[in-house]
């Protein structure tokens, strides 16, 4: 791992090893915050800030970190700066923080950041930490915001508030409520299986 | 009474945790495969999420709202859930060995299933008493095993079917998720 460079460590979490595609990992958020594009992008941003912050915190004290007590070590890291975000969002975007509600403070355990800090930032430098969560944090944000742009464009017929389908379109409902998410995100999956297998041919 | 018995249907059914309020979705795609271990899982969730709605409710009304703490509801609610399960996992290992068999690995990871934390952090949102707090845990953990139980059940018929070879696996999966949620939706106008 220590031969790669740091491009292809961000590069993987775009792609290769994209933590909703292809490691089915903090599925709830993703499914629940997505209604809209603008919700689905925040949501992202406050997951880029919180898994940076862990990943470099958990980076620099791997070497302090008693192996037995690891898990609640990084739990209690990963709920301070969840609650710094929770705080922020609500004090200057309270209508962010009322759209995304209770899932917020819920990134305490999407599992996308303890996976990192478990799989990356307690047995990597600091600078190739950052590069990872970063490059993660950023493939989920891509897909969050894919998946919440699709939805709210075929449920309202609008893209971040835009209007993009003509007046005419009959909005599809179902798109922005509940069963619209399990569908446009396993036909996303399906889709990322089929172009991974187009790849390697 | 009523309001009990409303809380109740609304957790399992109208807000059912899984396809309505999406919560807890890991377990439900990852344990759904065979309807023995979905049961299981579902059983031990209801339990945690039982006892965590209790303690929750205790440590938010006593320490939290009583000392003006509130800032620490989400560091304080993880740490709570955390050592409740370990916990629970000794009891049940020194009480019922069998049982503890037949939970195995799916006790220690619900700390990371966001239902439970979700039930403690609804449960202060929705300003519930504490008895009704302990009845809408259950229920919720009701309605996760409610959804869990039949998505296994599909899963196996599933594995007879006919599948696109990219769909196999999770995109299905998702998929009759979101057929689930569809009829669920049916009952949004039960309350």
């Amino acid at each position: 791992m220590a031969n790669k460079s740091y491009t292809k460590e961000f590069l993987k979490g775009l792609w290769e090893e994209n933590p909703i595609l292809r490691m089915l990992l903090g599925l709830c958020p993703t499914l629940a915050v997505t209604n809209s594009a603008i919700n689905g992008f925040s949501m992202g941003l406050a997951v880029i800030f919180t898994l940076v912050m862990s990943s470099t915190i958990i980076s620099l004290a791997r070497n302090i970190i008693p192996k037995e007590v690891r898990i609640p070590t990084f739990i209690i890291v990963i709920a301070t700066f969840v609650t710094i975000t929770d705080k922020t969002l609500a004090a200057y975007f309270p209508e962010i923080s009322k759209a995304l509600g209770p899932f917020v403070p819920l990134i305490v355990v999407n599992c996308i950041i303890l996976g990192r800090q478990e799989a990356f930032a307690s047995k990597n430098p600091v600078g190739r930490s950052i590069i990872d969560a970063l490059g993660m944090s950023i493939g989920f944000t891509i897909i969050l915001t894919i998946l919440g742009s699709i939805r709210e464009l075929l449920g309202v017929g609008t893209i971040f508030a835009v209007r993009i389908m003509p007046e005419s379109y009959e909005p599809w409902m179902v798109m922005v409520l509940q069963p619209g998410a399990f569908l446009t995100l396993g036909l996303m999956i399906g889709l990322s299986n089929w172009i991974n297998a187009r790849r390697a041919k | 009474m009523t309001n009990l018995f409303i809380i109740f249907l609304s957790a399992v059914i109208v807000n059912n945790y899984v396809l309505v309020n999406f919560l807890g979705i890991c377990p439900f795609i990852g344990v759904s495969k065979k309807l023995g271990p979905a049961v299981s899982m579902g059983m031990a969730t209801t339990f945690v999420m039982t006892l965590t709605a209790a303690v929750a409710w205790l440590i938010n009304r006593y320490i939290l709202e009583g000392l003006n703490l509130q800032f620490l509801q989400t560091v304080s609610f993880i740490l709570v859930i955390a050592s409740l399960v370990q916990l629970v996992e000794m009891f049940i290992k020194k009480v019922s060995k069998p049982l503890y068999d037949a939970l195995g690995i799916f006790l220690p990871l619900i700390t990371t299933n966001c239902a439970i934390l979700g039930v403690a952090l609804f449960l202060v949102l929705k300003e519930y008493n504490f008895i009704e707090s302990i009845i809408f845990g259950f229920s919720a953990g009701l309605g996760f095993t409610l959804a869990i139980v039949i998505m296994a059940g599909i899963r196996e018929e599933l594995e007879l079917a006919d599948v696109p070879e990219y769909f196999k696996g999770a995109p299905i999966t998702m998929i009759v998720a979101g057929c689930l949620a569809l009829a669920f939706m049916g009952f949004s106008g039960l309350i």
